[in-house]
């Protein structure tokens, strides 16, 4: 346990030096959350009668997904790991007397945390000082802001669990573009990344809360907005926890059969 | 020009090596039109329209856009990487060989993989003009094609610009995707949609209106008078690859081997 958790400070500490490039990151991230949310004011405006979400929930949930995007985001994959399974170097760290499945999860949980701590503040700060519905709301509720902590926390999970699957699928092909684009993406809808999930139709939303990819970010960002009640809130946690525990299992599963047929290309 | 074909044939060969890594990577870049496509239908679903604009409208608009980013990058892409060549000392080897250094750069990388992305554009543009209930002229026709064309330039302009400020920077700025995949991203929808300033920044600045805006309203019958202008608008964003030419001119010229 001792050395996950070194490897989680080392990789943590890492991040933290990249201080230039999150600056940059929050105004690109700015950018993008200003266009969206004026995207759906548009919207909006066009047709006030269809509207599943208000509208400063909605201004709520974007500065969310735009601040934790570097949790959140399936796309933030770790290249170190697919260059060192395609360039067989992954033969060194096999030798190692550790699990390779917990290594590279405490790893990729350091680098998303470093990320977010660096980008969130000054995003979710300044823009609670934006005017009326474009700015960034307070929690609906103590109790909501309580959850939603522990909600990111286990929501950070799922998405690294995911991760993992995209990494072990590469142990199957040689170039893993294509795969990791398609899991990527996939997630990326389902999860609301795109569009707020409640904006969907309800025929889909149905199943799909329902599934691993709502609990990614779905559920922590609408139980701080309140989209999501707290008595509800709790359901939605086991949830989360549910899906966090099978993707890991399932992880741990298909790891260890792939590491039993592994081959390793020279070089 | 004769260099550049050589280059593509040379990508085209070391891709064909491996098949089916080569069409899962397509299908998997065809994803994220797809994805940007359903969720589009699905705001529409619930919506109806946006400030008047009809879904088959507006996908008319996201298609001629998604059309020529495609084209841009296929090409363009090269300029991504070049953070790297700067960093490596590589563009030290590019400016010995008498060759003009941005085709070198340019065959550098050719992604033949967004082949994928580019295809599905290709159906939903044809789907785009089917529904959109334009009725077609001559006129009409041709500022769709300078569209197109002033798009794949804008785009591939931007590309260059990003390249060029690399020369100063060394490494690759990632704010400038505001303006790249940002601006594929705004430009799905007619600019008139968002805040003025917004329409503003992208006439006078980067002259993105020019391909997704001025043009669109005369195709969809929404201007009366002016219409050449409005049909002809799209050659400002042609010439909007004169100051990235001149950036990269500077940038070259300013440029220091990092010595590694």
């Amino acid at each position: 346990m001792i050395s996950y958790w070194s490897f989680f400070k080392i990789r943590f500490i890492n991040g933290l030096q990249y201080r230039a490039a999150a600056y940059a990151g929050v105004v690109t991230q700015f950018a993008w959350g200003f266009m969206y949310i004026m995207l759906y004011h548009s919207f909006y405006r066009s047709n006030p009668s269809a509207i599943s979400m208000n509208i400063s929930e909605l201004s709520s949930y974007i500065w969310l997904q735009q601040s934790f995007l570097a949790l959140f985001m399936t796309w933030f994959l770790d290249e170190e790991i697919f260059e060192s399974i395609s360039s067989g170097n992954v033969a060194y760290e096999m030798c190692r007397p550790l699990n390779i499945y917990n290594m590279w999860f405490a790893k990729n949980c350091a680098i998303r945390v470093s990320r977010a701590i660096l980008r969130c503040f000054p995003i979710l700060i300044f823009a609670s000082f934006l005017p009326e519905t474009y700015k960034f709301y307070g929690p609906a509720s103590i109790y909501s802001f309580m959850l939603f902590l522990i909600s990111v926390v286990i929501g950070t999970m799922v998405v690294v669990a995911y991760c993992m699957l995209i990494y072990i699928f590469t142990f199957y092909t040689i170039s893993s573009v294509g795969i990791r684009m398609t899991m990527v993406m996939t997630a990326d809808f389902f999860a609301g990344g795109l569009v707020p999930l409640p904006l969907l139709p309800e025929y889909l939303t149905k199943f799909i809360y329902l599934s691993p990819f709502a609990a990614m970010q779905n559920t922590p960002f609408r139980i701080y907005t309140g989209g999501i009640p707290v008595n509800e809130a709790v359901k939605s946690i086991i949830l989360q926890l549910f899906w966090a525990v099978v993707l890991i299992l399932v992880g741990k599963f298909i790891l260890s059969r792939a590491i039993k047929r592994v081959i390793v290309q020279g070089g | 020009m004769r260099l550049y074909l050589k280059y593509f044939s040379i990508h085209l060969k070391s891709v064909m090596e491996y098949k089916t890594s080569f069409l899962l990577t397509a299908i998997g870049q065809g994803m994220t039109t797809l994805f940007s496509f359903i969720s589009m239908y699905f705001l529409f679903n619930r919506f109806g329209n946006v400030e008047g604009y009809t879904f088959n409208q507006v996908l008319l608009c996201f298609s001629t856009i998604f059309m020529s980013f495609a084209l841009a990058e296929c090409f363009g892409r090269g300029f991504d990487r070049f953070s790297a060549i700067i960093s490596n000392g590589e563009f030290d080897r590019i400016m010995l060989r008498p060759r003009n250094e941005i085709i070198q750069v340019l065959g550098s990388k050719i992604e033949f993989s967004r082949i994928g992305r580019l295809t599905q554009a290709v159906i939903i543009f044809v789907y785009g003009i089917v529904t959109c209930g334009v009725e077609w002229t001559i006129g009409k026709i041709l500022t769709l094609t300078l569209m197109i064309l002033g798009g794949v330039c804008l785009f591939f302009s931007l590309f260059m610009i990003y390249a060029a400020i690399c020369f100063f920077t060394v490494e690759g700025l990632e704010f400038m995707n505001i303006f790249t995949d940002g601006g594929r991203e705004i430009a799905q929808y007619p600019l008139n949609i968002y805040s003025k300033w917004v329409l503003k920044f992208f006439t006078f600045i980067v002259p993105l209106a020019f391909v997704n805006y001025y043009p669109y309203l005369y195709l969809i019958n929404k201007v009366s008078e002016n219409t050449i202008l409005y049909m002809i608008s799209p050659v400002c964003a042609i010439f909007f690859i004169v100051p990235a030419f001149c950036l990269w001119k500077i940038g070259v010229r300013h440029y220091k081997s990092t010595g590694s």
